[in-house]
């Protein structure tokens, strides 16, 4: 029991990892708080659906599209809505909020509600850890979030595209001065985030079926982490997925699952009232409290 | 040949913006009109709808005044996405004491204005010091914590709620009581803004440390805007308490945030006049769509997102524009 719980702790605290990485990155480099977040990982989600059983395109295949497509779509966004609306933290709530309920109440409305909604997994099959059964679409997840990861680490600090992004999330202005340019810098941000919102769609989501309101609990979990592991913060995320991952299991296990994201809300609250900016955060702390 | 816009304020603008030098009755009539619509159209349409759209205007009724609660708190500069905090804690005061001790809405109701204010502001004193987003995003999660809380704990009824409650006398009764509320706190808030004491609060949003090193403790300024706003969320919830004979889960749903903020942002923000009348538009709208079924939020949600990108100074500031200036073609030297 002691050993499932751990087991299962760390693989809930991957799926929180995953599904706040995307999430990260996009408020991390443009500041912008992506609330359309949820919908892009629905929408990857059925996207992924229609193009297997619909069209009845191979895996592979139909998982690089939809991929592509939610980066696209994040890219519209960028160039369309947040463009307009950039520095002003209301509005570019508004914009990605009202944006992400058009999406997921489209679903919604063509009917897209039902069990018959599920992603294949990758593997079929389960594997032993000492007594412990753990499916291998679980233990997957694990190793996409933690090469993800690493992905994102080297990323950011070996190449070009990488640096820049890193560049306007220290000082827009001095790289600006460099010859970056902070608007397709964003936009590139913003597609990045939305791809891995789909990477993570399509790891996680075999393991339920797609629901409209799955995207409205992603959303809620990716805040949660970011907030308590401070945004913009990769080791903060880690950090953070860890401790409400293994929290949230507990909590279901020893407790009640209704109490389950309690956990992230309460998590929310207590560090946005405490230190703000998160725990592994140093950065900008006159700009969000006084 | 180039031409550009030229706006000039009209001349009876200029006069009576501080100073009231009125001279003709005309004048008084421009000044009174825009104050005379809003009170003629709440207390004189009333009696002569249909049940069905009476009950839309109730609820409208109930949407304006969060609307004007979230711009009371914008005012100082806080971004509330959790309007139904306010509603949700104001509904489950007045049910639990019409539920458990049976008092009447009379009493109830003032009591959930006044408590509901009073426990929202204590609640949200520790996160005053959060600006911008990070307040909104508390904001944001606390009424779903709510909601879970009772859900997890089964307090006050649980998921079923408080059903039962003593509604209304009558349906006209409900109106006339929404309505006056509606204007006492349009115009309630209209005149605190414009005072002395509102100018320090849109300072608070327009430059916070300015304020502070002016010497003012704007935290304590903060939690009277907070008190203010959320006693009005309050008292909608508890009038919609009554109105609906239930409180429960619902009171905390995402419906009662977001239709405040979208109606601010369609009519206007920090005029107070502009989020109601972005309420009038939005709520029997959204019931005419109601056909449509799940496709009306998708309108709604596309609706939002061309108003913050398209016109950003919402309904009421273009049409104040329009009021108070005349404007004409000019050649450009």
């Amino acid at each position: 029991m002691f050993l499932g719980t751990l087991v299962y702790g760390f693989i809930n605290s991957s799926v929180l990892a995953l599904v706040a990485l995307g999430f990260n990155l996009t408020f991390g480099i443009s500041g912008v708080a992506n609330f359309a977040y949820g919908a892009i990982y629905i929408f990857s989600g059925f996207l992924t659906w229609i193009l297997l059983n619909s069209l009845g395109i191979p895996y592979l295949l139909s998982v690089f599209i939809s991929i592509l497509c939610a980066a696209l779509v994040g890219l519209a966004m960028y160039y369309l809505v947040i463009l307009r609306v950039k520095g002003m933290a209301l509005s570019e709530v508004m914009a990605t909020f009202g944006l992400g309920l058009a999406i997921m109440e489209l679903f919604r409305y063509f009917d897209f509600v039902g069990f018959r909604y599920t992603l294949p997994v990758f593997f079929d099959g389960s594997v032993a850890i000492g007594e412990v059964f753990v499916d291998a679409q679980r233990l997957v997840i694990a190793l996409i979030a933690v090469g993800l990861t690493a992905f994102l680490y080297l990323f950011t600090h070996h190449t070009k595209m990488g640096l820049a992004f890193r560049a306007i999330a220290q000082d827009e202005r001095t790289a600006l001065t460099f010859g970056i340019d902070s608007d397709r810098v964003g936009a590139v941000s913003m597609a990045f985030g939305a791809a891995l919102a789909a990477i993570a769609a399509i790891a996680i989501l075999p393991l339920g079926t797609i629901a409209v309101e799955g995207g409205y609990e992603v959303l809620i979990n990716a805040l949660a982490v970011c907030i308590v592991g401070g945004l913009g913060s990769t080791v903060g995320i880690l950090v953070a997925s860890v401790v409400i991952g293994y929290a949230q299991t507990f909590t279901a296990n020893f407790l009640e699952p209704h109490w389950m994201i309690l956990v992230s809300l309460i998590a929310i609250a207590v560090v946005l009232i405490v230190k703000p900016s998160g725990l592994f955060s140093r950065q900008k702390e006159l700009e969000e409290r006084i | 040949m180039k031409k550009r816009k030229e706006r000039i304020d009209r001349g009876i603008k200029a006069r009576s913006e501080d100073i009231f030098a009125l001279s003709s009755h005309l004048e008084m009539i421009y000044l009174l009109l825009p104050r005379a619509i809003p009170v003629a159209g709440l207390l004189g349409v009333a009696p002569f709808l249909s049940s069905y759209w009476r009950e839309v205007f109730i609820s409208t009724g109930v949407y304006a005044l969060l609307a004007i609660s979230w711009d009371m708190l914008i005012s100082a500069g806080l971004i509330s996405l959790g309007q139904s905090l306010f509603y949700g804690i104001g509904s489950y005061i007045a049910g639990a004491l019409n539920c458990y001790w049976n008092w009447p809405p009379l009493f109830t109701i003032p009591v959930a204005t006044l408590g509901g204010g009073l426990v929202c502001a204590i609640m949200l004193l520790p996160v005053l010091r959060l600006r911008g987003i990070y307040f909104a995003m508390v904001t944001l999660v606390l009424p779903l914590m709510f909601s879970r809380l009772v859900e997890a704990t089964r307090i006050l009824g649980g998921t079923e709620g408080l059903t039962g409650l003593t509604p209304f006398p009558n349906q006209l009764v409900a109106l006339y009581v929404i309505d006056l509320a509606l204007l006492s706190a349009l115009f309630g808030f209209r005149r605190i803004i414009d005072s002395d004491y509102g100018l320090i609060v849109r300072a608070i949003s327009d430059n916070d440390r300015s304020v502070m090193s002016a010497g003012f403790n704007i935290h304590w300024y903060k939690s009277q805007v907070v008190l203010l706003g959320a006693a009005v969320g309050s008292f909608a919830g508890a009038f919609g308490t009554h109105v609906d004979m239930f409180a429960g889960m619902p009171g905390f749903a995402l419906d009662y945030s977001i239709m405040p903020v979208a109606a601010a942002v369609v009519g206007g923000m920090g005029t107070f006049a502009g989020p109601m009348v972005g309420a009038f538009i939005l709520v029997p709208l959204s019931e005419i769509l109601r056909a449509l079924g799940a496709l009306r939020i998708v309108f709604y949600g596309l609706f939002l997102v061309l108003f913050v990108v398209a016109l950003p100074e919402g309904l009421f500031h273009y049409m104040q524009r329009k009021y108070h200036q005349c404007e004409r073609w000019v050649e450009v030297e």
